[in-house]
């Protein structure tokens, strides 16, 4: 979680050439070395270059994320890479998804993780698109969080930390799927014996802070499936695993590479760049690319 | 000398301090007690409302998780907005030797302090847990816009209270020994000017920090708008995401800035009697400061809505609908009015373009950019993100007593500061007075 401060201390790459005349000029070297200028206003150039070069290299590293995700990225699970799958044909919009989700994690009614729109495709025909946490790969999310309270696992999962989010919900701005949530009430309902605190897994939501899908990792972590496949009456939903290419709604298991070419797969606002790990399969006449 | 003949001349030392010192010294009249009671429960109304949510949460505010952000966000951009007024007056005239700000500079400083001291708090307002607020460091996180918003507005806070402070100690030094100041005035002023005596080695001393300062707060200024709007177009929202809002920021930062020096500075002008210390020329130069960066303004909306609507990308467009000609628009072009063409044509005709018509335009411009900004944050965010109904965002009575707090705030805060502080730079008036008498003498080589 804190290796992207690594390399703070390193030589910046735009190390200042003293060699050059114009340089040794701006900087007054000749003229400390005869003595006669201030050793104050010498340090002070040194120490402008100096932090010029380091903001100017650190700058591209920043503003173009380049390495940002290894950076954050301790570790990666070379078991697990977990995606999911919407199969459109399916879902009827029996909003069952829903409540297995609420029902697990304890949320409040007004408090949904897996949201369910009603679209019109192209053709006018109406369908129905469960939308979740995209688990994105490269997540404006994670981005923009100023305390690292939203991370990767290394298994690829984007989790809130909740006990670390300071609720400024730049995230909720960044997220270009509305995946986000906050707990603007306290949740005094949950029974005591139902309390957890791992930012995998927190029961009640702690007010103040953002929430979103966890992708049930601490059922994953069990060989169990996540609530929403579980809860799915119409077989729509898939969890799979990229490592294995292999998904499962649990009554059917799939290549998952074959099973998303031959049904020609998309991922939602792919020219968002954000890389989601949550594939849809169109069928009713929708847009592919909604 | 005859108390008649002190009056003719602007510049006679004596008059100048008892003006500088008048807000100090003269006891407070019943109009400035009712005012500072009436502000000061304004202001404790919102600390109350403050606490009551602290203690509930943030589910008291009007905000859904549809529109997250609303009031404290737009006080905070207001705000720190309007503080970019002192920096281009302080700062941009100092550097280009405008000789009419002298009587105007230490007004402009100070409001440009005091607006920023309480948009400032608003990033702690807004904040689900403001006690973890210190995790922004431990945590830090450099790819954040929060993260450099903080970097950006302490800075910016800290450059701001130099660029009070310093000028204030020869002014200080002056009128330490003034006899009717009160003893802890006295001893606060002798210790603020330290061992300020004035010397040449002193005087190129603080002209060189000033100038330096000067320098330093017009990039820092121009950054911590840059970067405020980073939180919003680093975002992929229609509305947000726009390469313009850089500039947009920046803009309308010194134009609402502008604007609020004007107000203030009219309103000591006026309350305090310094129609002649304060020369109506000074203001209705600041007039057409703001009605240049009105056009300039007026510039960038056009091109915003040009773009978006001309190529109609979908989102795009319901939003620009939504502000133009629907939901929105009734107080979107009630801003257009209000905020941009009246504030204009105020300063360009000759027969308004006096102290009464720049004031009330500044007065104008000042309300319409708190709407603006309103319209900026939350507009965009009420469009549905994938679909369903608009979202709508009704503030509740504790935001709104929070803002009205906040905006309480200024003129309380101000009435405060000069009450221990004198209203007008003595040094720098001299200063400037001297300079243009050596250089009506032909002799050019006085400066530094």
């Amino acid at each position: 979680m804190f290796q992207q401060r690594e390399g703070w201390g390193q030589p910046s790459r735009t190390r200042p050439n003293f060699s050059s005349p114009i340089l040794s000029d701006l900087v007054s070297l000749p003229r400390v070395a005869t003595g006669s200028t201030s050793r104050r206003g010498f340090l002070f150039s040194l120490g402008t270059l100096g932090v010029t070069a380091a903001l100017g290299g650190r700058f591209f590293d920043v503003v173009f994320a380049a390495d940002e995700i290894d950076q954050i990225r301790s570790t990666v699970d070379t078991a697990h890479q977990w995606v999911m799958v919407f199969d459109l044909r399916r879902c009827d919009g029996c909003r069952d998804c829903i409540k297995g989700c609420q029902k697990e994690h304890h949320l409040p009614q007004s408090t949904e993780w897996i949201k369910v729109y009603e679209l019109t495709g192209a053709q006018g025909k109406p369908f129905t698109m469960p939308v979740l946490c995209m688990e994105c790969e490269d997540a404006p999310c994670v981005r923009v969080c100023p305390t690292q309270a939203t991370y990767y696992r290394p298994d690829g999962v984007v989790i809130v930390d909740e006990s670390i989010c300071i609720g400024c919900r730049m995230c909720m701005a960044a997220c270009p799927y509305g995946a986000r949530v906050f707990n603007w009430e306290e949740q005094t309902d949950v029974p005591e014996q139902f309390h957890d605190n791992r930012p995998e897994f927190t029961i009640p939501q702690r007010t103040g802070t953002v929430g979103k899908c966890t992708l049930c990792v601490h059922k994953l972590a069990m060989n169990e499936f996540p609530a929403c496949v579980e809860s799915c009456s119409m077989d729509a939903i898939y969890v799979g695993n990229l490592v294995e290419d292999v998904a499962s709604n649990r009554h059917e298991t799939v290549v998952l590479s074959k099973f998303l070419g031959d049904n020609d797969a998309f991922r939602f606002r792919e020219e968002l760049g954000t890389q989601p790990r949550v594939y849809y399969i169109a069928g009713h006449g929708q847009d592919l690319a909604y | 000398m005859s108390v008649s003949s002190s009056y003719l001349t602007v510049t006679h030392p004596d008059d100048l301090r008892s003006a500088a010192l008048a807000p100090v010294v003269t006891r407070p009249g019943r109009g400035f007690r009712v005012l500072i009671v009436g502000l000061g429960l304004v202001v404790s109304a919102g600390a109350a409302a403050y606490v009551y949510q602290l203690v509930n949460g943030l589910g008291v505010t009007g905000k859904t998780d549809q529109v997250f952000w609303g009031l404290y966000t737009t006080n905070l951009v207001t705000f720190v907005g309007f503080s970019y007024g002192g920096a281009t007056v302080s700062a941009i005239l100092r550097l280009t030797h405008a000789s009419w700000r002298g009587p105007i500079s230490r007004i402009a400083e100070a409001t440009a302090l005091v607006t920023l001291a309480i948009g400032a708090t608003f990033p702690l307002i807004h904040l689900g847990h403001p006690e973890r607020v210190w995790m922004i460091l431990t945590n830090f996180q450099i790819n954040s816009p929060i993260s450099w918003d903080m970097i950006a507005i302490l800075t910016y806070l800290f450059a701001t209270i130099v660029l009070f402070s310093l000028p204030l100690i020869p002014d200080l030094a002056l009128l330490k020994s003034e006899p009717l100041l009160g003893g802890w005035r006295q001893r606060l002023y002798a210790w603020w000017s330290g061992g300020w005596a004035a010397t040449l080695e002193q005087q190129q001393h603080l002209n060189r920090a000033l100038t330096g300062i000067a320098v330093v707060i017009i990039p820092l200024a121009v950054m911590v708008h840059t970067v405020l709007s980073y939180a919003f177009s680093l975002t992929s929202r229609p509305g947000w995401h726009s390469t313009v809002f850089g500039p947009y920021f920046v803009i309308a930062a010194i134009y609402s800035g502008v604007a609020i020096v004007v107000l203030t500075t009219a309103a000591y002008r006026r309350a305090y009697h310094l129609r002649q210390q304060i020369p109506a020329r000074a203001i209705v130069n600041l007039g057409y400061l703001m009605a240049g960066l009105g056009v300039a303004y007026g510039y960038l909306l056009f091109t915003e809505v040009t773009t978006e609507g001309y190529v109609g990308e979908e989102s795009a467009e319901t939003l620009l609908f939504s502000l133009i000609l629907d939901r929105w628009s009734v107080l979107f072009w009630f801003f257009v009015v209000t905020g941009l063409a009246v504030p204009v044509l105020l300063i360009a005709l000759r027969r308004t373009r006096t102290v009464g018509g720049v004031t009330l335009a500044a007065a104008l411009v000042t309300g319409s950019f708190y709407l603006k900004r309103f319209l900026m944050i939350v507009p965009p965010l009420t469009r549905p993100l994938i679909d369903g109904d608009w979202g709508t965002y009704t503030p509740s009575w504790v935001e709104w007593a929070i803002s009205a707090a906040a905006v309480a705030a200024i003129p309380l805060l101000l009435m405060l500061v000069f009450r221990v502080l004198p209203v007008l730079a003595v040094h720098e008036i001299k200063e400037i007075n001297n300079q243009h008498s050596e250089l009506d003498g032909g002799d050019a080589g006085g400066s530094e």
